[in-house]
């Protein structure tokens, strides 16, 4: 045994363990108060996770590639759980094959705003060149958006930030705005999410309603292909 | 529900094994999703494929389980926030504005252009 708590605190904080213990706790609990909210848009479980874990490396000095090392192992799982969305597409097959052609229209309407309103915008606020390139990708999943940043000479650990940011923003904003615009159409509604806000959105419209979910996680997807392809061309002809 | 879940990361490694190997700007879960969701289809046309995790919804089970806890999985990505900190000290209220308005822009133009064509398709049926 160790005589020293010090020494025990060096040897835990190095092992995954530790840092994938706290990382379910914390969601744990932060998912729970979510629950007690009645899913309140503001008790968002990423949003609160995140800046109390975010507090607790940074009181206890511990750098994020060591937290990481643990938490890793959930986050692994983020491709997993994309080619699970096969399941919900699969068991609502006939409602999104009726609805395919205003899908693919609302694709192409969506991610062509979703790049070119945040690199104007992002130019108008006079944000340097590298961040405006960071920001670009943010409406696609993590992984994607990190390999569209790299292919950019952009940071994409910026990038991995603005796309959870984005994904936050969206589930906290979706259903207020939705419900303040009077758009009852839960397929649109849940279209919009995931291709906005990717997997958070994503998660987000699970909870509100099924077929929101399955719109969502459809839109997160194919935004995903979308913006591979669009955002080296728009920032080619935005950013000259 | 184990070889539920070695199907699903057996999509996922086919996925990313075709994505890369032809260089295709697809990411590899993505190719998975399809492949899975092809799977599935053919499970309901072919008798021989009705078997272990394609068999009494296990498949199914695994993937909804998986689902209900997407949230959590961005929480390690999330966290690295705290590496970024001196950038949105000086950065954040733009950045964070950028990306609010950007996402208001974004939610609408998509919902309304799935309304707009949605209601063209329906008007046009009726005649």
């Amino acid at each position: 045994m160790s005589d020293n708590p010090f020494s025990l605190w060096v040897y835990l904080s190095q092992s995954p363990l530790l840092w994938l213990t706290v990382t379910l706790l914390v969601y744990a609990t932060t998912d729970a108060v979510s629950l007690a909210t009645r899913r309140h848009p503001l008790a968002n479980p990423v949003l609160h996770a995140m800046w109390i874990i975010g507090a607790f490396l940074l009181l206890t000095g511990t750098s994020y590639t060591t937290y990481f090392a643990g938490a890793q192992f959930v986050h692994f799982l983020l491709g997993p759980a994309t080619v699970a969305l096969a399941v919900p597409l699969y068991e609502n097959r006939k409602r999104v094959v009726a609805s395919i052609v205003p899908m693919l229209a609302a694709l192409l309407a969506g991610s062509v705003t979703a790049v070119v309103s945040v690199v104007l915008l992002a130019e108008l606020a006079r944000l340097p060149r590298d961040v405006v390139l960071s920001l670009a990708p943010k409406s696609v999943t993590a992984g994607v958006a990190m390999g569209i940043a790299e292919s950019l000479h952009a940071d994409p650990s910026l990038t991995a930030v603005a796309v959870i940011l984005t994904g936050i923003i969206g589930a906290i904003i979706v259903t207020p705005l939705m419900n303040r615009t009077g758009i009852t159409d839960y397929r649109a509604r849940g279209f919009a999410a995931g291709l906005a806000a990717h997997g958070i959105g994503t998660a987000r419209a699970f909870q509100v309603d099924e077929i929101a979910g399955v719109f969502s996680g459809i839109a997160m997807s194919l935004n995903a292909l979308v913006t591979s392809f669009l955002v080296p061309l728009a920032v080619t002809l935005l950013m000259r | 529900m184990l070889a539920s879940l070695g199907l699903i990361l057996l999509c996922q490694l086919i996925g990313e094994a075709v994505a890369r190997g032809l260089g295709l700007p697809l990411p590899g879960p993505v190719l998975g999703l399809l492949l899975l969701l092809v799977l599935l289809l053919a499970r309901d046309r072919f008798a021989l494929l009705v078997r272990g995790p394609l068999r009494n919804d296990g498949v199914e089970t695994a993937g909804k389980g998986l689902l209900a806890h997407l949230s959590l999985l961005f929480v390690p990505a999330g966290v690295g926030v705290v590496q970024k900190l001196d950038l949105l000290a000086s950065h954040g209220v733009a950045i964070v504005l950028v990306l609010a308005l950007s996402v208001v822009a974004t939610l609408l133009a998509t919902v309304l252009t799935f309304l707009l064509v949605s209601r063209l398709l329906k008007q046009q049926d009726a005649r």
